[in-house]
């Protein structure tokens, strides 16, 4: 033994003792451990299935799915198949959660700012709004706005109309939208352009701010861009004004466009809860910049708006980011409490053709595959952006 | 360390599952009571009380069922379980057997490895809605805002009556039957459609039940019956002999009243029905007097259903359907012999 330790060549030293050779080999064990699980689980439910003669696999897809939903950003009728009706669920979760992510970002960061406002009633209200609905679990905060909507408003009806073209009920926000006319593709086109010009203006403003000195509005100019153009092209393409005005006919109102109580409730009390959160994370990344950054910046003379997007944010942002990516997935997976206040997301629509097919195995899967993709991109998308914003040393 | 008890529980939990299926009537001896699958929340079929006794017509059946095996209505354990759960929890054994108003249809009866035993409720989907909006039929229904329970057959009835009429619906679909129900009454849709018998329970429940009708238009056929795991052949003849055990008492005149008395009677019919002439009790694998135990203690299919649903009861359900078939209704039972 003595000898062997003396002796530090490797080739001396014995397998077991070699930390190299035995991490390898612990590895491989708990791979074939993993395997041998995983198989064993598989093979189970799998040999349980067929004995209790259960139908497996994803065939199902292509049946009819023979039910209705009632929200669909896609054309869909009950004729459709299974696969059509969880692509509506699947991207009126998209929609909810994407709506909610931004609203949720805009209302945290005013509150986080407005918690550390100077104004003592400014400040106690922001931090009234934190506790009052981070402490309250989301799910009630769902069923007390979906009942406040459905309890209040009147029927259709009966439904409030403020001005000609608005209508609102129990059956949700209803407005007149302008009929479907094929210059609004071409103003679409029109403010994509003008997006990638204003990418490309500021490029140039900050190449040429670095070598002249000389600052360009390029705030004012982005403006006028994206508002001008779809304007140039909707007046070049005939100037349309046909709208699409909703009438009550029946039970319900036809054309328009309809927010139903469902889909309001459900990214009111998702953005309302998630915000408390996000206001707390940026209160916390604005407070980690110290004091006397905001102070040298004020010495040579910056503007507040130039304090805050010069100085300020950059680095706030680097303790932002991390935990605001939580929280939007939390919003995210939060979303899947639809199922409780009645909006056709995907957990919902899978719930309906797990009990109407019997293929709960499948169903759920395609749930947490779901669940993976937005969740997964989200925070790739986050992880990019975090990169972008991390300080970089020189 | 961790990893390895986690694993260990994991394996054990899977072999136990695997031992667990060798007959259910042996499986429910060993643990000496019977786990049922039940509504829980559906007045009327299964509901614990505000005493936490359980009542219903669904409960009844599986009390009839726990005197056959054991002889008492009390060797019961109840799960209650919802539209969704249900069926996971008989495929994976948690529970013994289901008495929570199924509809029998020929998918659950195949694809889902269920047997499904005899009917002990012949519903039918219909419609509830708010009287003030003048509808007479459910023909009117065009364009209707309409709640529906999902995970149940609900869902395709009700689509596939409007696609039927050339109508259009918009559906509301929430999971909680109670959010539902409070949803329709703040007038959030039209109309609720659901099985009759449920409709007549959620409009007992109403603010104000004369302000509410259920539409004469019955959009389906829901037979609702107990049902166990497919390929266990001897407790499927249990639980379904011990339903039809209450119908047959009924067509009988056997009443929980009377059936001491009907022990002397000396019709052949009643002397084999109760075991006093023996043989069914050996056939099926119970005590020869099972039958008398089951209506002396619970009752026959009458009672429980006049107990539970009947016209003097909140429901107020008329037997329509499901009176004898010598009344003009669809129960019938093959005869005991």
């Amino acid at each position: 033994m003595n000898k062997v330790i003396n002796n530090k060549s490797s080739e001396t030293i014995s397998f077991w003792y070699d930390p190299d050779k035995r991490s390898i080999f612990y590895q491989i064990g708990a791979a074939c451990l993993f395997a041998f699980v995983a198989w064993y689980l598989i093979s189970n439910t799998m040999a349980n299935l067929e004995r209790q003669s259960i139908a497996t696999g994803f065939g199902f897809l292509n049946k009819e799915a023979a039910f209705e939903i009632g929200e669909s950003l896609i054309e869909y009728s009950a004729a459709d198949r299974y696969a059509r009706a969880l692509s509506v669920g699947f991207l009126n979760t998209l929609l909810v959660s994407f709506i909610g992510i931004l609203l949720t970002v805009v209302l945290g960061t005013f509150i986080g700012v407005a918690r550390l406002s100077k104004n003592w009633l400014i400040n106690k209200c922001a931090a009234g709004y934190i506790e009052l609905f981070q402490d309250i679990p989301v799910l009630l905060q769902l069923f007390f706005w979906y009942a406040f909507f459905y309890e209040m408003l009147p029927s259709p009806r009966e439904a409030l109309s403020p001005f000609t073209g608005l209508f609102l009920c129990n059956r949700g926000l209803i407005f007149g939208i302008p009929q479907a006319h094929p210059v609004y593709k071409y103003m679409l086109i029109a403010i994509l352009i003008a997006v990638i010009v204003t990418f490309l203006l500021k490029k140039w403003a900050k190449k040429r701010q670095d070598l002249t000195g000389k600052a360009f509005p390029v705030f004012y100019t982005s403006i006028a861009l994206i508002l001008g153009l779809p304007f140039a092209s909707w007046l070049i393409g005939g100037a349309p004004t046909e709208m699409s005005i909703p009438v009550l006919k029946g039970f319900n109102f036809k054309g328009g466009l309809t927010i139903s109580p469902e889909f309001a409730a459900l990214l009111l009390g998702l953005v309302l809860y998630t915000a408390a959160f996000v206001a707390e994370v940026v209160r916390a990344g604005i407070q980690a910049v110290s004091k006397g950054q905001t102070e040298a910046a004020m010495a040579i003379g910056l503007k507040p708006g130039q304090l805050l997007n010069l100085i300020i944010l950059p680095q706030a942002l680097r303790v932002i980011i991390p935990p605001l990516t939580s929280q939007m997935l939390n919003l995210t997976k939060n979303s899947s409490l639809a199922v409780a206040i009645g909006y056709p997301d995907f957990v919902s629509v899978a719930g309906t053709a797990i009990n109407q097919t019997g293929q709960a195995i499948e169903g759920v899967m395609l749930i947490m595959i779901v669940y993976l993709i937005f969740s997964l991109s989200t925070s790739a998308f986050m992880n990019w952006y975090n990169k972008k914003m991390a300080i970089v040393e020189r | 360390m961790k990893l390895l008890k986690v694993l260990a529980v994991c394996l054990t939990v899977l072999a136990m599952s695997t031992f667990a299926m060798a007959g259910t009537l042996e499986d429910v001896r060993a643990k000496g009571y019977i786990q049922a699958g039940v509504n829980g929340s559906l007045f009327g079929f299964g509901k614990a009380d505000e005493k936490g006794v359980w009542k219903g017509l669904d409960v009844d059946s599986a009390r009839a069922l726990s005197v056959a095996v054991f002889g008492s209505p009390d060797k019961l354990k109840f799960t209650p379980l919802t539209a969704k759960t249900r069926f996971t929890a008989l495929q994976s054994g948690e529970i013994d057997v289901l008495f929570r108003n199924c509809t029998q249809t020929l998918s659950r009866d195949t694809a889902l490895g269920l047997d499904f035993c005899q009917v002990n409720y012949y519903d039918g989907q219909g419609f509830l809605i708010p009287r003030k909006l003048g509808v007479k039929s459910a023909k009117e229904l065009d364009g209707a805002t309409v709640c529906v329970l999902p995970g149940t057959t609900t869902e395709m009835n009700v689509a596939d009556y409007f696609r039927a009429n050339g109508m259009k619906m918009n559906p509301v679909v929430i999971e909680d039957t109670s959010e539902l129900a409070k949803a329709f009454f703040a007038g959030r849709c039209d109309c609720l459609t659901s099985d009759a018998s449920q409709l007549a329970g959620t409009r007992a429940v109403a603010p104000n039940p004369a302000d509410y009708m259920i539409l004469p238009e019955i959009i389906s056929k829901e037979p609702l019956a107990p049902a166990v795991r497919h390929g266990d052949n001897q407790w499927k003849d249990i639980v379904n002999y011990s339903v039809l055990a209450m119908i047959n008492a009924e067509e009988l005149g056997i009443t929980s009243k009377n059936v001491d008395e009907m022990l002397k009677s000396s019709d052949p019919k009643i002397k084999r029905f109760l075991g006093v002439t023996k043989g069914n009790g050996k056939a099926i694998g119970l005590d020869e007097n099972f039958a008398y135990n089951i209506i002396k203690m619970v009752g026959n299919y009458g009672e429980i259903f006049e107990r539970n649903v009947g016209v003097n009861t909140q429901l107020g359900i008329e037997r329509g359907l499901n009176a004898l078939w010598t009344d003009g209704g669809l129960m019938y039972s093959p005869p005991f012999k």
